[in-house]
């Protein structure tokens, strides 16, 4: 129909089809999205940390400051549990690519779990702080930290949500393996999740 | 959760018992594609686009409102008009307004509609978020006007700097509205970036490499990245101010040892990135214009793509020239300074390239070309007092004067809004199958162009003679009264500038039903939007067309002859498709997005006032995007858009061409852009409550 026309009448060579290049990345358009959007996630944890680094040592005299508070060996911890949970979501990753639907499961529900238990830890933290006398509002480092850590908190919570409804479409058997790119994406946001805490955890809690 | 469900693709004939799924069981799957309802659930870009488009020119009628309430009050000296704090709600509403609701939002409008034509795509990568995307800046807008029936708009100007806007000084919660408002249309530009940088990087038609693409794309894709980073820094200074505001944090507490500085520097490492991304999308209009009113090519192309992207880096860079008056210290004032200056190199690059465009081309100064031709004279104008501000010592004297709102708006009402008439008057055809009026259009150009000089150039005057901006009268012995005056008259002919293009969009589609159509190809233009019929077929392109040039719509009407003149070998109508594709599957429309984007307001007057409220929309957008998430993106029961489908109800036979999707479009992208868009669909909002 309208191509015989074009081809003929607008003397259209056809010669680029030799050395063509690529006019897509290759990747599919829900990684690429995935990739773009944790882009925009590092600005907005670059603004929280930048804005903790400001305020950490504006602490008036008196006040309770980050070294009369934390708990090294406790956030060690919970920081190796988390980065566990990365591991089992490269391994969940591993089985759904050669279709082992048990061991996604499993290692789905492992990462799920390693991650509630980071959570359930940051939870103890932060009212074992509150008992201490650090609260929300009582200095600027207490507000700088719990939105710090919240954020943070936050977001590993929406990848628990995430995680949790990949496995239940796994045990519904939607998750097949030509859907592995799935579990890959919601990989890609909690690997993400678990590095924007490396960082946190080394400029908050290992940084004097 | 990408779920393409596995359902059987035919069922024996005449079954009654159609799988269809009621999702949650709440609504069945939408299928109209007309009527008011298609608006609603529509994923089509262009009815998107159009709608972005539409709530922009409401937003402008009420941001103008506001503004010639602005200018009555400043007249005459004394002005009773407004009370102060009401005029300090005013000028707050009307610049957030301006920024958020009407340039920021054209922009995206003509990025939705234009993107994938210019590209040679079906649609954007991600239907749904691109609905999710406009309910957003809906929603925020309306929760942020709101305000006014709800206890009294934000105060503090549009930059509401802490601890100003604290609640000691600012106590109504204006400013709650104005976090929670623009928190929602962050959501909204952030979702849509996501959208389009996918769009034109994985989805461009076969044969267009990047130094291919049409220069309006690439503008808008530096637009989206600036969007994608520079956003959510507002959001997180916006985060830490709501904080303050409604939990007593202390990020702006000053005798807690907080530093006013923190939100200066928060808000305009998102600001200025914020004035270049609302200039881009009409520097990309008017590259696309000039050319085919001047009838040459652009010139230096690679020159306008990386002065482009040059100008999207630096504009990071320069944000502290907002505050050389703060006190930021001599090294941080020479360095902002010099890199201030620098960014004025590409902008410069772009506006000599407009002009080298225009020389020695053959002019047609109708309407879209004047507003271009306004853009860059304008724009001009205010890129020159710009560098007058980056200069530190004469900045410190017009900080806070009207020269510096004579400026900003020469180069976001000269600048960008010229451009975006531009953009109107020449895509109007493409759009809605008629063109707009020539005679109301020149007047509406040459008013706005009057007008607006009146309303701009004297603000510099003023500026310099020491009016500060933002008081809400002077006295009549400051000698500022005669230039006020012209002001507010100026303001009044921009007023009946943008009634008459509002009337000419009436008249001119009543004209049209006696008129020929248009065609697809009004302009003998040369990009690829206008290879197919006007208005576009829903489907865009019948086939994916393959790119060999730049321009490759006028490549195919023009070709060198054996003399080595280039001479017309077809017609517009002749090289364009016809615009009956076949076997086109497109994306089916979808409640969710929408009330996944309307239960954003929800939690944020629930914040300000209720709590029960925000766990409502919580709730309410958990189950949005639970809905969304399992809900396929293409539905194999929809329209089909085929010759032997004549019953839209789709009969058994029909639904086969899921399969045909493929091989008719041949098109790389589209089967990730329906099969998969559900993940992210997931993954994207679910956001929402952070912020």
């Amino acid at each position: 129909m309208a191509e015989t026309t074009l081809a003929a009448s607008a003397g259209y060579d056809t010669e680029h089809h030799t050395g063509e290049h690529a006019t897509a990345t290759g990747i599919s358009n829900t990684k690429l999205g995935m990739w773009v959007f944790l882009g925009s996630e590092c600005m907005l944890f670059g603004g929280l940390i930048s804005t903790y680094l400001l305020y950490k040592d504006r602490v008036p005299e008196g006040g309770i400051s980050p070294r009369d508070i934390y708990d090294i060996y406790f956030t060690s911890a919970s920081s190796f549990v988390l980065l566990m949970s990365s591991l089992t979501m490269v391994l969940a990753l591993a089985a759904v690519q050669r279709a082992d639907y048990s061991r996604l499961k499993l290692w789905l529900f492992t990462t799920a779990l390693l991650g509630s238990t980071f959570i359930a830890g940051q939870i103890y933290e932060f009212t074992a702080f509150t008992r201490e006398g650090l609260g929300f509002t009582t200095n600027i480092f207490g507000s700088a930290f719990y939105t710090l850590t919240g954020f943070h908190g936050v977001h590993v919570t929406i990848g628990i949500v995430m995680l949790l409804s990949v496995l239940i479409l796994a045990i519904r058997g939607k998750i097949t393996v030509e859907k592995a790119e799935t579990v890959e994406i919601v990989g890609l946001y909690w690997h993400f999740v678990d590095i924007v805490w490396i960082l946190i955890f080394t400029i908050i809690y290992l940084i004097p | 959760m990408a779920i393409t469900e596995e359902r059987p693709l035919a069922l024996p004939s005449g079954d009654p018992a159609r799988p269809s799924e009621p999702h949650l069981g709440v609504f069945r799957r939408p299928t109209t594609t007309t009527g008011w309802r298609s608006w609603l659930t529509t994923v089509d870009h262009k009815k998107i686009g159009i709608m972005y488009g539409a709530s922009a020119l409401f937003f402008l009628v009420v941001g103008g409102v506001e503004a010639l309430l602005i200018r009555l009050q400043l007249a005459a000296p004394n002005g009773t008009l407004l009370s102060a704090d009401t005029y300090n709600q005013v000028f707050t509403m009307h610049g957030t307004t301006m920024i958020f609701l009407v340039v920021m939002p054209i922009g995206a409008a003509f990025a939705n509609y234009l993107i994938p034509l210019q590209i040679g795509a079906r649609d954007v990568a991600f239907p749904r978020i691109n609905a999710f995307s406009f309910w957003c800046l809906l929603g925020g807008g309306i929760l942020l006007n709101s305000s006014w029936f709800l206890g009294g708009a934000p105060d503090g100007g549009w930059f509401n700097y802490a601890p100003n806007s604290g609640v000691v000084f600012s106590p109504s919660h204006g400013i709650d509205f104005w976090n929670m408002g623009l928190i929602i249309t962050g959501i909204s530009s952030l979702s849509g970036a996501v959208n389009l940088i996918t769009t034109v990087i994985n989805m461009r038609a076969p044969g267009m490499t990047l130094m291919k693409v049409p220069v309006f794309t690439w503008m808008a894709l530096v637009t989206q990245f600036l969007l994608l980073f520079a956003i959510p820094v507002l959001t997180v200074a916006q985060v830490l101010l709501a904080m303050d505001r409604l939990y007593d944090a202390n990020f702006f507490n000053v005798s807690a040892g907080a530093d006013p500085l923190l939100w200066q520097h928060l808000f305009w490492i998102f600001g200025h990135p914020e004035v270049y991304l609302m200039i881009m999308p009409a520097f990309g209009i008017v590259s696309e214009t000039v050319p085919v009113f001047s009838r040459k090519p652009i010139f230096g192309y690679p020159f306008m793509v990386f002065s482009g992207i040059a100008i999207g880096f630096m504009g990071f860079g320069v944000w502290a020239h907002h505050m050389f008056a703060s006190g930021i210290g001599p090294l941080s004032v020479a360095a902002f300074s010099l890199s201030t200056m620098f960014i004025a190199v590409p902008t410069g690059v772009k506006i000599l390239n407009w002009i080298a465009t225009m020389w020695g081309g053959r002019l047609t100064f109708n309407t879209p070309m004047l507003f271009s031709v306004g853009l860059i004279t304008m724009f001009t104008i205010g890129g020159l007092s710009g560098v007058t501000h980056a200069v530190a010592p004469a900045d410190t004297q017009q900080t806070d004067t009207y020269y510096i709102v004579a400026h900003f708006h020469y180069v976001l009402f000269g600048g960008a809004f010229f451009g975006f008439m531009s953009g109107f008057y020449f895509w109007w055809p493409k759009a809605f199958g008629y063109k707009l009026g020539e005679g109301l259009g020149k007047f509406n150009f040459w008013t706005m162009l009057l007008g607006f000089n009146l309303t701009f150039g004297p603000m510099h005057i003023l500026g310099l003679q020491g009016m500060s901006r933002r008081v809400y009268t002077y006295d009549e012995n400051y000698g500022f009264d005669f230039w006020n005056l012209v002001a507010t008259i100026g303001a009044f002919i921009i007023a009946l500038s943008v009634l008459s293009f509002i009337i000419n969009i009436f008249v001119s589609k009543k004209r049209a039903a006696s008129l020929p159509p248009v065609g697809p190809d009004p302009w003998d233009a040369r990009g690829l939007e206008w290879m197919i019929q006007s208005p576009a077929p829903e489907h865009n392109f019948d086939q994916t067309p393959t790119v060999a040039h730049l321009d490759e719509f006028w490549h195919r009407k023009y070709a060198e002859g054996d003399d080595g003149r280039v001479r017309r070998v077809a017609t517009g109508d002749e090289v364009a498709q016809p615009g009956d594709g076949t076997g086109v599957h497109l994306p089916s429309p979808s409640y969710w997005p929408m009330v996944a984007a309307f239960s954003l307001p929800l939690i944020g007057w629930g914040l300000i006032f209720n709590l029960y409220l925000a766990i409502f929309g919580g709730v309410l957008l958990v189950v949005a995007l639970w809905g969304w998430a399992i809900e396929p993106p293409d539905d194999i029961d929809g329209v089909h858009h085929d010759h032997h489908d004549a019953d839209p109800s789709g009969d058994v036979e029909a639904t086969g061409d899921i399969e045909a999707t493929g091989d008719a479009s041949a098109d790389a992208g589209k089967a990730d852009v329906t099969a998969e868009a559900a993940t992210d669909a997931a993954a994207v909002p679910e956001e929402a409550p952070v912020g």
